[in-house]
């Protein structure tokens, strides 16, 4: 540390910081952007492995072979359905209990903030129903949970396959559960809270009776056709959350074993990571890992489970146009081979990678690969911070005027710092508050009017506070608009550290865009320049952006007037995620991301 | 007991007695030492049928007399000798130990005779000459883990304590003062072979005839349910109780899943169960029965039929409810005049057509934790009074490690959403590594409620070493246990009166209108905080990184002060002087 108590090498250090600072935060951004590139060629990253011992080793034979009885299932389940309009209940506990399992059901309803136009719900009232294979001699500690929506024919035929066949055995170690839920995430947010007694959300359920202890692990199936081409595998939870690697291994291992297709992103998988085609295959899917993760939704009704610590995946059967199907046998056979090993488990899955990218399902990006690229992209803010530091921190030319300039800056720097934040929390508030009064003005559906009125206050602010220090001060100087840049860089910053911990590809995506226009934001000559850039950067135009590349990457482009239909769908999403499962991605955006974007639109306009 | 018991007893007693003896010593023998067995067969609603072994040793000994006197018991005849030395040692009064693997499944099964918390159970009550308790409960602990091979070493003062309430005597009582009573529950502990053998070896008959040839470790491990029990406690000798024995209860419930194994149908039999048949009575034994519990086919009118015919029929009030029992009676060579000269019982019927709900027992409980994340929790406790008319209170116990930090302020007990206040509550809160939490409550249900109990607790941090090495598989909470009065819905019979089950006799019921039932909650799996074991190399390396490097420089900046150095002589511009001061040239 005698760098830094040493003047003179101080003097240089300062020196190094304030003369170089454009090329070094140019060369960061650079560098972090070529580093994440770079994550997904496949020669520079690990290949997969199963770190578990307990699931590593031992060997299991698959002997199910009742494809047919679960066809027939099915097919009974999705005629008592349709007689009952939604989740045949009755019918449900009847064949749970013949198969001997014991059967519960948990009703449950909620209203929702505003009504959902995609899935057309408003006012939901539903029934899971579970049956619980007790472990013999087992003291009901553990628990595995099997589960699908009722929505899901043959998954809810095979599972009850399975429920029978497994019965039979008396190698469990843990109970399973198997659970038909009723409205999907609803159905499953609402199940969990019962099952650990919380109420987060405002669900109104029955009181859930049958426990099984602690879950350990939980699969969910998607399956809606006879036969399957392949599987796709979905990880992302909700904020951002993702299954232990391991969870994710096992189901691999099985595809494999059984020689079954297995794609994540919908990306079928290709052997040559090392040529360029497949190197942008591989940053294709990563990129839509990143959106999907950054975009803070569950992408199955897995994503759930994580919040209670419960390792869960979702694993959909797709049937496409492809030659070559497999039947329910394999299916039952890939689903048995995880479970018997999730059964084998001593501990927890613990032992692999929680926060990892996966480019393909070969090889993955671990935490200590990717942090880089994010160290590198927020080292710009604080450059530039220190920067604006030692240039307030330099006596000026008049001395006179910095003396009262000091006196003033903490009201000048106060008062932009609380309207931003304050519009922020009316456009928390507002919509979701005014949605009746706005659907009687104006002819639109509340949730449009909950979207439009969002939109509208957004943008109000970008008018709203930028004048105040005009008014609070006499004369306009410099150091008032770099006092108040210091401190929006210096909270950025720290917006950005703290989400990329929680929710890596939301931090990556937010300091990609808004590190570099938070660099160049500054009154005076290009200002016009300045302000477009750091529009095209705003929170909703990241959005609209991503939206856009995430159909492009998934191959199916979008017309401009879809991609704003989807945006106005996404902001309607987001706000129901945030109210209906405790997603933090919406808050987060509205109330801290936006006022710090709007600081920095004040620094463009200060003068 | 006829006179063919008498003589089998006379003849147990030459065959152990090396020395002959006299008319009037083999008048007295028959007198002292008693065996009995029983064995009672109860079908489940579920399917499942519940096979309960009893065998019961008397020892007409007085201990504390003959310690009193200072004198030293050498002598045993059908009480086991290892088990004998070791409660005449420790001068224990009362033991009680069993061991469990799964979970009695009350809703579907209904009421057991007697329920065992999952894992190992171990009270003892000490005799007053006892000085030190926690010293010998610590040697008796250690010694029972050697005797029954099971990790009973594993008890020390963090898992110990001393209910207040919820446990008595259940011999005849003199005293009952608390201080002479330890309690200690170990969720963990697994049960299998090694434990079942020297339970075993416990019988007079050994394994070898009587109903313990039915006791083979490959069937009774490959059932859902597994307990067995060692019961010591003083009885009376005679119904005048001039004076006091020592009675060994032996108890063995399994419960065998007929589902899995492969036959639904409502069919089952000893050999099918066991895969023995009964050839032989054990010569020892005073009594030896088998009871069929034949009230839920009565009930329904279902057809069965049960081979060989049982030759008698009874009925008794059991847990308020009247049970009929077909009664075989082993002593009877007539049951083995089969042509293979062996005892099958058998039954077979029809399959109910539909499904029933299973009764529910009056009282019945469910324990879970509640919340997520690694900080803090709640343990619930839900009971439910499914008497449709009657209130009564239960007493219940909750033992927590010191590792959940229970904070009481936060107890809430609330019946039909208003609080429910308890009417003796009495608390001993933990020490971190030395004691547990120790909740007693006694709770007023209303009838036909649920009531919850729950209970806020945060997760301690433990010290790094403190962990055992699978940490991520989380910590047990021993069960919590629930005593109550439970009313019942017909009129007791006081006992005695009647031929019964013998099981019955540990909990006497004490009036008519009541029978005493304990049970015992699910464990609890709760997860910890826990650090990444699998790298403390780096973690050492990067906090010691961080700490020299960030904090030391930062706290080098902050305390020093900076002061403007006069530039000092250096040491050639000093010596350069000296010499032109020798010189006598003007210094530089």
């Amino acid at each position: 540390m005698g760098l830094l108590s040493d003047p003179s090498r101080r003097e240089v250090l300062t020196r190094l910081i304030t003369r170089m600072n454009t090329p070094l935060c140019v060369v960061c951004y650079v560098a972090g952007i070529l580093w994440f590139v770079g994550l997904a060629f496949e020669p520079l990253i690990l290949r997969m492995y199963i770190s578990e011992n307990a699931m590593g080793s031992t060997m299991v034979h698959e002997n199910f072979v009742y494809g047919e009885r679960a066809l027939s299932y099915a097919r009974e389940f999705s005629g008592h359905r349709k007689k009952m309009g939604g989740m045949p209940v009755d019918w449900m506990l009847k064949t749970l209990h013949g198969l001997g399992l014991e059967a519960h059901s948990q009703t449950f309803s909620r209203t929702l903030p505003f009504p959902d136009e995609l899935r057309e719900r408003y006012m939901v009232k539903g029934t899971n129903v579970f049956g619980i294979l007790r472990a013999p001699r087992a003291a009901s500690t553990e628990s595995i949970v099997l589960s699908t929506s009722h929505r899901n024919t043959q998954a809810t035929g095979l599972l009850l396959t399975l429920a029978s066949y497994f019965r039979g055995h008396i190698h469990w170690a843990k109970d399973i559960i198997f659970l038909f839920n009723e409205h999907d995430m609803l159905g499953m947010e609402a199940w969990l809270e019962a099952y650990h007694d919380v109420n987060l959300t405002g669900m109104a359920s029955s009181v859930l009776q049958g426990r099984a202890g602690s879950i350990q692990a939980a699969v969910v199936l998607e399956l809606n056709s006879d036969v399957i081409t392949s599987f796709d595998v979905a990880v992302e939870g909700l904020n951002g959350q993702l299954p232990n690697l391991d969870l994710v291994n096992l189901f691999i291992s099985f595809c494999h074993k059984n020689a079954v297709l297995c794609t994540i992103q919908g990306k079928l998988p290709r052997s040559d990571g090392e040529t360029l085609p497949g190197y942008v295959h591989a940053l294709q899917t990563m990129l839509l890992m990143v959106l999907k993760q950054g975009s803070g939704k569950a992408s199955g009704e897995h994503g759930l489970f994580l919040r209670y610590h419960v390792e869960a995946i979702t694993i959909r059967g797709i049937n496409s146009f492809r030659q070559y199907k497999y039947d329910m046998v394999t299916v039952g056979k890939v689903f048995e081979g995880i479970v018997r090993k999730l059964n084998n488990l001593l501990e927890r899955l613990h032992q692999s990678y929680f926060f990892y990218l996966l480019p393909s399902l070969s090889r993955f990006v671990s935490i200590g690969y990717y942090m880089p690229a994010f160290v590198l992209l927020i080292s710009i803010p604080i450059l530039k911070a220190l920067d604006l530091w030692i240039k307030l921190s330099k006596p000026e030319g008049n001395q006179q005027t910095t003396h009262t300039e000091r006196d003033v800056s903490l009201l000048t720097i106060l008062t932009p710092v609380m309207i931003c934040h304050a519009t922020g929390l009316a456009l928390y508030f507002l919509p979701v508050f005014g949605r009746k009064d706005a659907a009687e003005h104006f002819p639109v559906s509340e949730t449009e009017a909950v979207v439009l009125s969002s939109i509208a206050i957004y943008v109000a602010g970008l008018a709203l506070p930028h004048n105040t220090h005009r008014v609070l001060l006499s004369e306009v100087t410099e150091r008032g608009w770099m006092t108040l840049k210091l401190i929006t860089l210096l909270y950025l910053a720290l917006l950005l550290g703290c989400i990329a911990l929680i929710n890596f590809s939301l931090g990556f995506i937010l300091a990609v865009t808004l590190t570099p226009a938070a660099a160049v934001a500054q009154p005076g000559h290009l200002k016009t320049f300045r302000a477009l850039l750091l529009l095209l950067v705003s929170p909703a135009t990241v959005l609209l952006m991503c939206l856009y590349l995430y159909h492009e990457l998934s191959e199916v482009p979008l017309t401009v007037l879809e991609c704003w239909q989807l945006f106005l769908q996404a902001i309607a999403e987001a706000i129901l995620d945030h109210h209906l499962y405790g997603c933090i991605v919406y808050p987060f955006l509205i109330l801290f991301i936006y006022p710090c974007w709007l600081l920095l639109w004040n620094v463009v306009f200060w003068m | 007991m006829g006179p063919g018991c008498l003589l089998l007893a006379a003849a147990a007693c030459l065959l152990t007695a090396p020395v002959p003896v006299g008319a009037q010593e083999l008048a007295r023998c028959g007198q002292r030492d008693r065996f009995e067995e029983e064995l009672v067969l109860k079908p489940l609603s579920t399917g499942d049928v519940a096979a309960d072994f009893q065998f019961r040793t008397r020892w007409d000994v007085d201990l504390e007399q003959r310690e009193a006197q200072a004198l030293k018991v050498s002598h045993y005849r059908l009480f086991p000798k290892s088990l004998g030395q070791v409660i005449s040692k420790y001068s224990v009064r009362e033991l009680h130990l069993s061991f469990t693997q799964g979970f009695w499944r009350r809703r579907g099964w209904g009421q057991p005779f007697q329920q065992a918390p999952p894992g190992a159970e171990l009270w003892v009550w000490f005799q007053k000459s006892v000085s030190n308790i926690d010293t010998t409960w610590k040697e008796l602990t250690n010694v029972l883990s050697g005797l029954f091979c099971a990790s009973l070493n594993f008890i020390d003062s963090t898992n110990t304590v001393t209910p207040t309430a919820s446990f008595k005597p259940l011999g005849i009582i003199n005293a009952t003062d608390h201080k002479y009573l330890r309690y200690s529950i170990l969720p963990r502990e697994v049960v299998c072979t090694e434990n079942l053998t020297p339970w075993k070896k416990l019988l007079p008959c050994g394994s070898k005839a009587g109903l313990a040839v039915l006791l083979k470790a490959e069937r009774l491990f490959h059932t859902s349910y597994h307990s067995q029990a060692v019961h010591v406690r003083p009885v009376c000798r005679d119904d005048l109780c001039s004076s006091t024995s020592l009675e060994l209860t032996q108890s063995l419930s399994v419960v065998f899943d007929l589902y899995a194994s492969g036959f639904a149908k409502k069919e089952w039999s000893l050999f099918k169960m066991f895969s023995r048949t009964l050839t032989e009575v054990c010569p020892l034994a005073s009594q030896s029965t088998i009871y069929v519990d034949l009230t839920d086919a009565d009930k329904e009118n279902e057809m069965y039929e049960l081979t060989p015919t049982p030759l008698s029929q009874i009925r008794t009030t059991l847990h308020g409810q009247w049970r009929s029992y077909a009664v075989y009676d082993l002593l009877n060579p007539q049951l083995y005049s089969t042509p293979s000269q062996s005892l099958n019982i058998a039954l077979k019927g029809k399959p109910a057509k539909q499904y029933r709900e299973p009764v529910v027992p009056a009282l019945h409980a469910e324990r879970y934790v509640s919340g997520y994340g690694l900080e803090k929790g709640r343990v619930n406790t839900l009971i439910y009074n499914n008497h449709p008319y009657r209130g009564f209170p239960i007493l219940l116990m909750e033992t927590v490690p010191w590792y959940l930090r229970l904070y009481i302020h936060t107890l809430s007990i609330t019946t039909r959403g208003k609080e429910n206040k308890p009417s003796f509550i009495h608390y001993q809160p933990a020490k971190d590594r030395e004691r547990s939490h120790l909740l007693e409550m006694l709770i007023q249900l209303p009838a036909n409620s649920v009531t919850k109990i729950s209970i806020e607790f945060e997760r301690a941090l433990l010290k790094w070493t403190e962990y055992p090495p699978d940490a991520n598989h989380g910590f047990y909470v021993g069960s919590s246990v629930l005593s109550a009065l439970v009313p019942s819905s017909v009129t007791m019979q006081a006992n005695g009166t009647k031929s019964r089950p013998n099981f019955t006799k540990l909990f006497p019921s004490s009036d008519s209108s009541s029978y005493f039932v304990r049970i015992y909650t699910e464990a609890l799996l709760v997860n910890l905080p826990t650090p990444d074991f699998s790298m403390p190399y780096n973690v050492i390396c990067l906090t010691c990184t961080v700490v020299a490097v960030g904090y030391g420089s930062l706290y080098n900046l902050l305390t020093r002060t900076f002061q403007i150095a006069e530039p000092s002589d250096g040491l050639a511009k000093k010596i350069a002087n000296v010499i032109r001061r020798m010189r006598g040239v003007p210094v530089l």
